[in-house]
């Protein structure tokens, strides 16, 4: 198990924001002051120029995740909010590692990321660099199996989402709930 | 030259008249001096504050009494943070301000300029929303925004940062229309879910012993009608928050009162026993319920707040209804009608009076509203409500001892002596308790403090802006002497503004509330809480800032001076009441206890009240 895993105690929110400047520290901040704990971050341009697609992995063991969308939405640059439990997104995330190879592993490496089909984008004397893209199980297995050849260095984006397409009609199975309160009302459940 | 050209200042001068703002509450320096200059031209009234903080806390003042947004401006760096404070503090109680701060100019921004500072990331997480300008062409949009979110929804300050070059550019005057507003996030909901309002009266009709718990949000939405109509027909007591004194009025047979860590005994024990409460703009704050876990255990909530965030923050809720308080009771009262509940006047007993009688306003007029639909039901719980304010009243005992001038005395003495409408500021600790416990609030926004920050201070500046929005009443600042010391100095701008505000000064020479707490919680070990009656002199120290400064130390001087001080008009007055550091403010539940701990007045107790 990698302490990257993925459990309930995480949810994916994709969070629309205004594209202008301090947009990412209102964020940032707001999750800081409030006291919840993000597990990953990732932040790009939407397909929009005026509006930017923040990826949010949330710990909802730091505070219930009920509350952390409502704060988020009264942000005045946040446009909208997308829940994603893990088992109904597409989650993707991507890794580099450069690793240490010798003659003997270096087949055993390659072998290994080709298994995995990433790829490998650099190469040393005694070292590769390697691309990985895919689920965050994957990627935590790949980074486990990676890890003892000797990582050098690693890195991971953090998470990016999009809802589970729907195979049927049942339209119960929508896997994304999309919190905009625009006519927003509730009751405790 | 083109009339609608313009300078950045011109822009954001005429912007402000274009939002109908009368005053503004400022003190000039480097960065904001191009928006000083067409201040000159201005419409608007300046009034030059001594320090920052007073700035903020008068625009406070002024928009808690007036319910138009407070203004204020001030400079880069210092004067930025010198209002943090006032923002905070409006941020927590749900006050509409605008601050304008100036800025470096841009291209200076991140130099460590003289007066720089990060004023947009400092106060990013207490204000509602800020902005940077960066183009002179933005700034009627950006006004015209910062208005609105001020305004609109859960109320509450918002900053516009104005870098000196931004206001020195030329632009080309507009006039955004609302659709112009770029805000593609904020759409507030003011309506309640129908379905939801419909459970949330059917509750209400079929609770035993129910409580309306009234907060700030009555206020701040205009809904002091519709509460008293709803509570009238249904025949729920109402408790009113810190926030909320003077929503519903004091004198009425249905008002309990304020609750919480020092409420009474009847309104903190209604809520522990209730079946039902009717949290209506409160927030459950931690100085109301006490002990979280142990906040009216028995109690269904039906939650009534525009800010969705509000709900199950702290108590889940039963039923929770997003919405403005005056609308959702509106609501509220046509599902009560659909689901059988007479009207109170078609029921009401001749006792004086029908509240459609009376100017809008205006307090009922205490009288017994009559038979209403689940009266049966609410009337025992009336009953054990009615021994209860019997057996546990609010209590003092003034003694003719020297230097036993009781605070709970001067503050019934001047409220008897002043107009039933006027407004009371003030500060923070052991004087705002007692002043909330012991007027009698009648009128909507006649009490103006800071509930959720705690800030003292806030009298003096407060109370000044409050006259200033409404010269027409009479405004009374109780303070205690800390507090004083604090922000006194903006009385120089009341005398030279001749801003006739009048301070009652609870003078017991101590940091009065942690004296309390260091006897009861820490063994009487008072640790830095000695203040000294006499130093400074108040009255001097009043007279010096142009103010009338009067001393008063026993019982038989209090009512003279007062009225001495209610004939003056043209210049401040500065009472410097010498009060007795042995009273604490009861009843009292201790941090952290539950409500049912409550601690009442050692004399209820003995049985020789």
């Amino acid at each position: 198990m990698s302490a990257y895993g993925i459990d309930k105690r995480h949810h994916t929110l994709t969070v629309l924001v205004e594209n202008k400047p301090g947009v990412l520290a209102r964020v940032a901040g707001l999750f800081a002051r409030r006291g919840y704990n993000i597990f990953s971050l990732a932040v790009a341009p939407s397909d929009d120029a005026r509006f930017s697609r923040i990826t949010i992995v949330v710990d909802v063991e730091s505070a219930p995740l009920d509350q952390i969308v409502k704060q988020l939405d009264k942000l005045i640059p946040v446009v909208s909010i997308t829940e994603l439990a893990p088992s109904a997104a597409r989650e993707r995330e991507l890794l580099l590692v450069t690793v240490e190879v010798s003659p003997e592993t270096r087949g055993q490496v390659i072998q290994l990321v080709g298994v995995f089909e990433g790829k490998i984008i650099d190469v040393g004397h005694d070292r590769l660099t390697v691309m990985l893209a895919g689920s965050p199980t994957k990627v935590d297995d790949f980074e486990d199996l990676i890890r003892s050849y000797g990582i050098v260095e690693l890195q991971r984006t953090g998470r990016v989402a999009l809802p589970m397409l729907e195979r049927s009609d049942d339209r119960s199975n929508l896997s994304a709930k999309v919190l905009g309160f625009a006519n927003h009302t509730e009751k405790a459940g | 030259m083109d009339p609608r050209e313009m300078t950045g200042a011109q822009a954001l001068i005429k912007s402000l008249e274009m939002q109908r703002v009368e005053v503004m509450f400022g003190l000039p320096g480097g960065a904001i001096l191009p928006v000083y200059d067409p201040i000159i031209d201005s419409s608007i009234r300046h009034i030059l504050v001594r320090h920052e903080q007073g700035a903020g806390h008068m625009a406070q003042g002024y928009a808690q009494v007036t319910g138009r947004p407070g203004v204020a401006i001030v400079t880069s760096g210092p004067g930025a943070t010198n209002i943090v404070t006032p923002l905070a503090d409006a941020y927590m109680d749900s006050t509409p301000l605008v601050v304008i701060t100036g800025q470096v100019a841009t291209s200076s921004i991140g130099s460590d300029a003289f007066q720089e500072s990060d004023t947009t990331g400092i106060t990013m997480g207490i204000t509602k929303h800020n902005w940077l300008v960066t183009d002179a062409n933005d700034i009627p949009r950006v006004v015209a925004e910062a208005f609105h979110v001020a305004t609109t929804g859960r109320p509450g300050p918002v900053l516009i940062d104005m870098p000196k070059d931004i206001a020195q550019a030329t632009m080309e005057w507009y006039w955004p229309e609302p659709s112009d507003l770029d805000l593609p996030g904020y759409h507030p909901v003011t309506r309640g879910d129908p379905e939801l309002v419909r459970e949330a009266a059917e509750m209400m009709l079929a609770a035993e012993r129910p409580v309306i718990y009234a907060g700030g949000g009555i206020l701040k939405a205009r809904a002091s009608e519709g509460l008293r109509e709803l509570s009238e027909r249904t025949g729920i007591p109402v408790v009113t928050t810190l926030m909320a004194r003077g929503c519903f009025p004091d004198s009425h047979p249905l008002c309990l009162g304020m609750p919480g860590m020092h409420g009474n005994y009847t309104a903190v024990t209604a809520m522990q026993r209730s079946d039902l409460l009717i949290a209506l703009g409160s927030r459950f704050d931690d100085r109301v319920t006490g002990r979280v876990d142990a906040f009216a255990p028995e109690a269904k909530v039906i939650h009534v707040d525009i800010d969705p965030a509000e709900h199950h923050k702290v108590r889940r809720a039963d039923v929770a209804i997003v919405g403005d308080c005056r609308l959702v009771i509106d609501e509220l009262l046509m599902a009560l009608d659909s689901l059988g509940l007479p009207h109170s006047d078609a029921t009401r007993v001749g006792s004086g009076g029908t509240p459609s009688d009376a100017a809008p306003g205006a307090p009922a007029v205490p009288g017994s509203p009559a038979a209403s639909f689940p009266r049966d039901r609410v009337d025992l719980w009336r009953a054990k409500l009615g021994e209860w304010q019997i057996r546990f009243p609010l209590v003092y005992a003034q003694t003719d001892a020297p230097g036993e001038l009781k605070p709970q005395f001067v503050l019934e003495t001047l409220r008897d002596a002043t107009p039933d409408d006027t407004i009371v500021a003030s500060g923070v600790g052991q004087h705002q308790m007692f002043a909330s416990q012991w007027w009698k609030f009648d009128y909507p926004n006649t009490w103006i403090n800071s509930g959720g920050l705690g800030t003292m201070g806030f009298a003096v500046p407060a109370s000044i802006g409050a006259k200033v929005g409404r010269p027409d009443k009479m405004v009374w600042a109780v303070d205690g002497d800390g507090c004083f010391q604090m922000t006194a100095q903006e009385l120089v701008t009341a005398s030279s503004e001749r801003i006739p505000v009048k301070i009652a000064l609870l003078n017991n020479a101590y940091l009065g509330m942690v004296r309390q707490w260091q006897e009861m919680f820490y063994e009487e070990r008072y640790s830095e809480v000695y203040l000294s009656p006499d130093l400074p002199d108040y009255v001097g120290w009043a007279e010096s800032m142009g103010c009338i400064g009067i001393r008063v130390e026993s019982p038989e001087e209090v009512g003279p001076a007062i009225d001495k001080a209610n004939s003056i008009d043209d210049r401040p007055v500065v009472i410097d009441f010498r009060t007795d550091a042995s009273e604490k403010v009861y009843p009292m539940v201790a941090a952290g206890a539950s409500n049912d701990e409550i601690i009442v007045d050692p004399s209820l107790m003995r049985g020789d009240n």
